[in-house]
Order: structure tokens, then sequence, then C-alpha cells
């Protein structure tokens, strides 16, 4: 009797020598990682700021541009985000394919500029042709994404998590490549912005390019209109609901099937406006350019924490941030050449000390029932 | 939830009567819009170009007017459900599909007539050309095509609705001697170097690329006369009641035998095209067997496996190149090999460590970005000094054996390089796959905490994962440096991962054979991402078969082509555990609310699912 009441206390005990032995191996290469990170951006930021007390490299100007101009992309990247987030709060996976949401947006969206600028109406009546555009975008991206939820996603409720993971690839290379075939290869390139927003205004005397400040506005106004639609109707409470507990929502009367159609949907059109704003900042596009995006808008929606609308806003203008000033502040100021090239680079290597460091998100993420681990 | 959607299905199926409008309408919409996106993607008017049978079929036709087929034969199917009479193949089955077809048909017909009418829509969707107008409406013009399309859809759609009324085997002898025509047609370059000793045969059988009318007749006819003739396919040993384990050993050893046997003599009379595409397929096979560890094995979805590929290869290329850059000590492929191997699974190490305790999506998104990051930084002017940022490395000498040097001037020789990799790969992933480490993978697979509380070292585990997958990885890395010659980032980019993902996916995750079979099957036909497949014409299209592929795998057979059991059962799990429920309570039970089959997140769960 001694001995078998012995025997698992002392193996007990082994085990739990074992783990903390492991635990640590493994701890401290973690706090190896994040030493190196917070060393290597404290020695950066010394050398950029030594380098622009020597009066070399950006100027004020220089630096001022490019944080109006990441903050602009950063805005961007959170209307796009919040695809991701809203996706995976309620149903728990990754959509892949909503960088392809918002690139055939961008497509379609071009087709309608490119229509009204041979018409003459590009020039003539540059508010009207905007929200044109934003419509055309806006409905082509909403319709893409219920599409692919409807083909793609909805025989797979209730899969294993990585199963939808693994669909939502499959789906964003067909996507991808079908644009391929119908727009060809090539870019497609917006026609110049109207004068009206061409030049640059100057707020409380910062000049700043109308573009950018253009699609900082959209921006806001989106996040009001979203936010109005989640916590003030019918819908986004039923929305909220069934991000909460899906099968308590049903057996409240909520229609989950729709709901979740609505969170595609919504998440489409914020992708369609994130769409007009890349034909504004960067005016060219092609079958491939959702694929980048969509994953640093996914990076976003983690850094602002999954399932958290406002998380996600605030993830993408901090993903912005950090790699349209990232590479030049940091990596110029510890010399590396050719920094812009590492823009992704960067952009990755938040995406993974995030996801490794703080997969909650900054602000905390908000999961189903289902999802909380 | 069941018990509602049964019986309205059942009506909806119409049990096999009269003309059925919805239904026809429904499938006759989606029969056209899956036409007008062949013609409007360009795949029809490429794939025309490519005969199948000489003066009267190209690809190009033989996949437009192959929907309305499929559209068809989905009116001969039958839901079976349990205690409902299933509905017998009617003359209606054929009515409806012809009308179906018909309507997909109008709607193309119409869609010609829209191109060809707004001719301005080419400079924004450049396959909407007149040439594409031309190919849909049979060069005949777009007024009668409107008339003829319909027809001709109709009666394809018919031929599938009517096939089902033809007995059994009638039916499927038909289909054997179709696919015999078409595969003999698609494989013109197999065949045509096979008969290299007996040119008298490709000669016979094709004219230009195509096969002849005449000799499409005789391969139709002897396909289905080996359906019909030659036994069927007999139950594997495994399957067959009173086989042993010895049994099922001694045939996988002659199986084994056979094969080996003929991967020795056959690259000798293969033509050097073949062989290049079978070096092709040896590459993305090592990959595919590397991440069948990482994927199959032990559930991690590693998005970014093309890293430790370009480990492989950049660190063979730096060590053995006489021009690299920085690092030059010019050794031989056979030194450069093992600390290849070291470095490749220090990588494994450096990516599978941060990753330790994350969720299984973000492990995906955070390997992706891995990848890229590797892709990025061996392109980049930082670590150009070292790695030739987009010059690459070039330069790279073949492996040294007995005096001769493998390399790209010998294909012939390199496969037996690939060949022998291969085997090992497959010879390590099987031991491993039923070693203790395999049993702790399998564990941690299904449920990563109950594994970790019954005393798997989930931590070791994973790592062996990764160390393994990426040291298969490196295999193919610096075979890969040693055949091509030079390295460039292009080679390394994400779709390799992705298209890696597919092979696994589409071969059966977490069997050997199945991932062999899958290499073979996508890479051999269709092609890498930058390397041509046997059918070139795919060419700009394969992408977009991948992805598509992938979808429906997952949506009907996650388990892949070649399943493996472990997995199947897995993936299956609610049917699985509604049978032994079954089996347990011994009845059939109609109370549909007290199945376990109940749909929702929850069910798929194995720990909550076992409480039934």
């Amino acid at each position: 009797m001694t001995t078998t009441e012995n025997r698992p206390a002392e193996g007990e005990t082994v085990v739990r020598e074992r783990r903390a032995l492991r635990l640590s191996w493994v701890d401290g290469f973690l706090w190896a990682i994040r030493i190196g990170a917070i060393i290597i951006i404290a020695v950066g930021l010394i050398g950029s700021i030594s380098k622009f007390a020597a009066g070399e490299g950006l100027t004020a100007e220089g630096w001022r541009d490019l944080i109006v101009s990441s903050l602009a992309q950063g805005a961007m990247y959170g209307l796009l985000a919040l695809g991701y987030s809203m996706v995976y709060g309620v149903l728990g996976f990754i959509n892949f394919a909503h960088g392809e949401v918002f690139m055939s947006g961008t497509m379609v969206g071009f087709i309608a500029a490119n229509w009204l600028f041979e018409n003459g109406v590009w020039d003539a009546n540059p508010f009207l042709s905007m929200v044109l555009v934003l419509i055309v975008a806006m409905v082509t991206s909403t319709l893409v994404a219920v599409l692919i939820e409807r083909i793609a996603y909805k025989p797979l409720r209730g899969a294993p998590r990585l199963i939808p993971l693994i669909t939502s690839i499959g789906m964003s290379f067909f996507m991808q490549y079908t644009f391929a075939g119908l727009f060809g290869v090539n870019f497609n390139t917006y026609p110049p912005p109207p004068d009206v927003i061409a030049g640059s205004v100057n707020i409380l005397g910062l000049e700043v390019r109308t573009t950018q400040l253009t699609v900082i506005i959209i921006a806001i106004l989106s996040m009001i209109g979203l936010w109005y639609f989640v916590t003030k109707t019918k819908t986004g409470r039923a929305m909220r609901a069934v991000a909460e507990d899906k099968e308590i929502a049903g057996l409240m009367g909520i229609n989950v099937d729709r709901t979740i159609v609505t969170v595609f949907a919504v998440g489409g059109a914020m992708a369609g406006v994130a769409a007009l704003m890349w034909s504004l900042l960067f005016r060219s596009v092609n079958y491939f350019s959702g694929f980048i995006p969509g994953v640093k808008a996914f990076t976003a929606a983690v850094l602002g924490g999954i399932g958290n609308i406002g998380g996600a806003m605030g993830g993408g203008i901090l993903l912005g941030l950090f790699e349209g000033v990232g590479p030049i502040l940091i990596l110029g100021g510890l010399g590396v050449p050719g920094v812009t090239q590492l823009k992704d680079a960067v952009a990755f290597v938040a995406l993974v000390l995030v996801l490794v460091f703080r997969p909650s998100g900054l602000f905390g993420e908000r999961l189903g029932s289902e999802d909380r681990v | 939830m069941t018990a509602t959607i049964a019986p309205a299905s059942i009506s909806g199926q119409g049990a096999g009567g009269g003309v059925q409008g919805r239904r026809v309408v429904k499938v006759g919409a989606l029969t056209g819009a899956a036409m007008m996106f062949v013609a409007a993607i360009g795949m029809l008017a490429t794939f025309n170009d490519r005969l199948i049978i000489y003066p009267i079929l190209s690809l190009g036709y033989l996949v437009l007017f192959g929907i309305p087929f499929v559209g068809g034969t989905s009116f001969t199917k039958r839901e079976v459900l349990e205690g409902v009479e299933v509905a017998p193949p009617s003359a209606a089955d054929a009515l409806n599909a012809a009308l179906s077809g018909a309507l997909g048909g109008l709607i193309l017909g119409l869609f010609a007539a829209f191109v060809n009418a707004v001719p301005g829509i080419r400079s924004t969707f450049p396959n909407m050309s007149p040439e594409m107008v031309d190919v849909i409406t049979l060069g005949l013009g777009v007024g009668p095509a409107l008339v003829i399309l319909p027809l001709v859809s109709a009666a394809t759609g018919a031929l599938a609705g009517g096939l089902s009324l033809l007995s059994d085997t009638t039916n499927k002898a038909l289909r054997a001697g179709a696919v015999t025509v078409v595969v003999f047609a698609l494989f013109q370059a197999v065949v045509d170097d096979f008969f290299d000793f007996l040119p008298a045969v490709p000669d016979f059988l094709y004219t230009r690329t195509a096969l002849t009318i005449l000799a499409a007749i005789i391969l139709f006819a002897l396909g289905a006369a080996g359906s019909i003739y030659l036994p069927g396919r007999r139950p594997s040993v495994g399957d067959r009641p009173g086989s042993s384990d010895s049994d099922v050993r001694r045939r996988s050893l002659w199986m084994a035998a056979i094969i080996a046997a003929a991967i020795i003599i056959l690259p000798q009379f293969l033509g050097g095209i073949i062989n290049e595409l079978l070096v092709n397929v040896g590459f993305f096979a090592l990959m595919a067997l590397g991440l069948n560890v990482v994927v199959g094995y032990a559930g991690l979805l590693d998005l970014g496996y093309v890293a430790f590929f370009a480990v492989g290869a950049y660190t063979t290329g730096v060590l053995t190149s006489p021009i690299s850059p920085t690092i030059n000590p010019m050794l031989t492929w056979w030194q450069a090999f093992p600390i290849v191997l070291v470095l490749a699974a220090l990588a494994g190490l450096l990516v599978g460590t941060p990753v330790l305790r994350m969720r299984g999506d973000y492990l995906a998104i955070v390997t992706l970005g891995f990848g890229e990051i590797v892709r990025i930084l061996l392109l980049s002017d930082w670590l150009a000094p070292y790695f030739g940022g987009a010059q690459g490395v070039r330069n790279i000498p073949g492996i040294p054996v007995l005096g001769t040097e493998v390399n790209v001037t010998t294909p012939h020789l390199m496969i037996y390089a690939v060949v022998f990799f291969v085997a090992l790969a497959a010879f390590i992933s099987w031991r491993l796959e039923h070693s203790r480490i395999g049993r702790s993978w399998a564990a941690m697979r299904e449920d990563e905490d109950v594994a970790e509380a019954v005393g798997v070292d989930t931590v070791k585990a994973k790592l062996t994962a990764f160390i393994t997958g990426a040291v298969i990885a490196s295999f193919a890395g610096a075979l890969f440096a040693a055949k091509v010659g030079s390295v460039f980032t292009n080679s390394f980019s994400i779709l390799v991962s992705l298209v890696i993902l597919v092979i696994v996916i589409v071969g059966g995750m977490g069997n050997i054979v199945g991932v062999l079979v899958g290499a073979l099957v996508l890479i051999g036909v269709l092609g890498g991402p930058n390397q041509p497949g046997l059918l070139q014409e795919f060419g700009q299209y394969k992408l977009l078969i991948y992805g598509a592929l992938l979808v429906y795998m997952m949506l009907q057979r996650p388990e892949g082509l070649v399943p493996s059991k472990r997995r199947q059962q897995e993936l299956h799990q609610e049917e699985f555990l509604q049978d032994a429920w079954l089996d347990k309570h011994g009845r059939f039970v109609e109370d549909h609310d007290h199945t376990p089959q109940r749909p929702g997140p929850s069910a798929a769960e194995p720990g909550r699912g076992q409480e039934l």
C-alpha cells in the first residue's frame, strides 16, 4: 500500500521539476527575444536622433509627411482589419480571403473611376465621382464577401478551426487568379485625383496633403457609422449577441445564419471603403494588391485585440505608424542600407512579435464563448 | 433542426417525376454562370488551342460543355436517407438536365452577344475579346449561336441525365472509354516519350498534338472494353477478412520492390522533358513529405514552410559556389550537406520556439510572416553582401558522384539523387509516425491539453516536428541548388508554401503515399508555381485550379485522395461517434432531437463529442 501511495507522489515531483526546467528554457528564449528587440529599438532610436541632431537623414518636414502618410495608411489598415476582427470574433477563424474582398473593391472601383474619367465627370464633379466610386467599391466588396461566405464557409460551420482557415486560403488563391484572368495581370492605374484634392491644405500650421486628409476623414466617418450600426441598431445588437454566444443567441430568437451574413457584409463594406482609400493613396491596383495589405490588416486586428472593433482601428493606425516610420527611424538609425525594401519585413516582424508576446492585443480581445481559451 | 430540413429537401428533389421548374432554373443559372466564367477569364480561348481529337474537339470545348454535363449529373443524384425510398432514375432527369443545359447555353450566348455589342469592354477585361466571342459562338456568329449553344448544352445535359438510365455496366464502360480518350490526348508527351522505340504507335495515334478520329474511336472502344472485361479493383489485402499483418507486409514489400525496379530502370528510357518533370515532382514531393510531418502528423499549420527550403538552397549555394560574395569556403556538395542540415535544424528550432504556446491559427499566420521575412531579407540590399540580393547566388556546382557531376545537364542522373532523398524522407517520416514521438504528435494533434495532461511532452513534440520538417525541406533545398545551379528569391515565394500545402491536403494529410500521389498528380500534371507541368496550357490557370481544389477538398473530402485512417476518423468524428453511439444502443432512433448529430460548433469538438 505504501509503495503505491508513494509512487505517484514521486512521479509528480519529477514532472513538476521537469516542467519548471522546461518552462524556464523556453521563457529564457522568449525573454532574450524581448530584450533583443528592445535593445535594437533603443539603439536605432538613439542612432536616428543623433543623425537628426547632426542634420542628416530626414528633415522635420520629411518626418511630418512620413507620419501623416503612415496615419492615412494605418487608417486604411484599420478599416480592413475590422473585417478580420469581426469574422474572427463571431466564427473564430481567420478569413484569409478578406484581402481579396478588398482587392475586388479596388478593381471594380477602377472600372467606375475610369468610366467617370473618360466621360469627364471625374474632374467636373469630383465629389459625386468619389461617392460613386465608393458605392461601386462597397457594393462589390460586400457582394464578394457574402458570396464567399455562402460558397465556402457556410457548409463548414462547426468544423475544426483549421478547416475554414485552409478553405479561406484556397478561396483567396481562387479570387486572385479569377481577377488575374478577368482583368489581366498588369497594373490598372486610377485616374489622377481631381484638382480639389490634389494639393495640400494647412491645418493648425501643418501642411497636409489633401488626399491623405480625405482618407483620414473617411476613416473617421466610417468608424462613426459602424459604431452607430453596431451599438444602436437591432441588427448590430444581434451581431454582438451572436459574437458572444451563438447557441444562446439562437435560443433568444436571433437568426444566427443571417447575422453571420450581415457580419461578412459589414466587413465587406468596410473593405470597400478601404478600397477607395487605396485608390486615393496608391492609385495602381492589380490582382495581387489585396494579399499583403490583407496580412497586415490581420496583424492590425490582432494588435488591437481581435473581435474588438475600436481596437481594430487603433491597431491599424499603430501598425501603419510602425511600418511607415519604423524602418527609417529604427533600421535607418542602425545604419541598415535600403530600409524601404524592408518595410514589409518590419510589418511582419511586428506581426510575429505581437502574436508571440501579446496575442490578446493591446486593447483586449473579445471572443465568443466557444473560442475563449 | 435536421428533422425540419430533411422532409423539405426530399420534396425539393421531387422524387424524380416531372419538370422541377425552380431547380432547373437554379442549376441552369449556375451552369450559365460557370460557362461565362470559364470564357471571361480566358480559359476557354487558351484551352481551345489544345485539341483533343484532331479537327472536332478541343480542350476548351471539352471544359466548356463539361459544365452542363456536370450540372445535368446533379439531377440524377438522389439523396439517400435512411427509411426513405430512393426514386429510380427516370427520363424526367434527362429532361430536367436538358432544360437546365439549354438555359445555361442561352446565358452564355447572351453573354457573347453582349461582349460583341460592347467592343470597348476589352480595354478593361482583356480576355473579353472578339476572339473569345468567336470561340463561344463556334465561329458561326452571334445570331445562330443563340440557337445552337442552348441546343448543344441541352444535348450534353441530357446526355448526363440519360446516362443514369442505362445499366451500371454500360454507364461505367462509356465513362471509362471517354476517360481513356481524354487521358491519351492530354498525355501525348508521355506516350510519345514512352514509345520512343516504336514511333509508329504515336504516329498512328496523333496528328499534330491531338488524337486522330480513328485513334479516338479505337481508344474509346479499348477503354470501354477494358472496364467490362478486366477485373475490377479487388479489395486490398488489408481490407480482406482473414489477412494478417505479415500478409500486408509481404505485399507491401513486393510493391516496394516493383516500384524500386521501375524507378531504377525507367529514367534511362525517358526523355529529358519527362525526367526534368519528375525531378520537379521530386522536389515538391520532398517538401510535401516534410510539411506532412508538421501539418499531417503534428497538426501545426505552417504557411511559411518554403523558408526552410530557402535556408537549404541558400546555405548550399553560399558554401559551394566559387563566386559567392563574402562567405566563400568553396566546399563540395557533400561537405556542405551536413552543415546545411544543421543550419536547417537550427532554423526549425528558431521558428518553432517562439510559437510553442500559440493558438493553431495564429501559428499559421506567424509562420507565414517568418516565410516572408526570410524572403525579403534574402532579397534586400542589406544582406546582399552575403546572399547576393536580387542577383542571387550563381555558379553552384553539382553533386559529385563517382567521378561525374550530377547537375542541370544530367536530368537522368539527377532523378536518382532526388528519388534517393524522397525515399529517405519517406522512410524517416514512416519510422517517426510509428514511433513514440509519432504517437505524441497524434495525441497532441487531437487535443493538446489532454495530451499534456497524460504526460506528452508537447514542447519536445512540437520542436521535433518543426526540426524534422525543416531538415527534410533542406534536403530539397540542397538538391535544388545543385540542380538549378543558381538560387534566386523568386523560387521561394509564399506561393510555393501554399502549393505544398495543397499537395499535402489533396493527397491526404498524414499519409505518405497520399502525399507522394498528390505531388505526382498536381506537380506532374499542372506544375509548380514556376515549373511547367505536363499540361502547359494550364500555365496561367494552375494557381486558380489549386485554389479551387483546396476549397473543394476542404468542403467535400478533407481527408484527401488517399486518406490516412486515423485522420479520416478525426475529420469525420461526428459521424464516427454517431455510429459508435448507435452501435452501443443497438437501435436507430427516429427522434432527431436525441441523436448526437447536433449541428453547431460544440458537436465537432472532440472533447465534448465524447460525452455523448
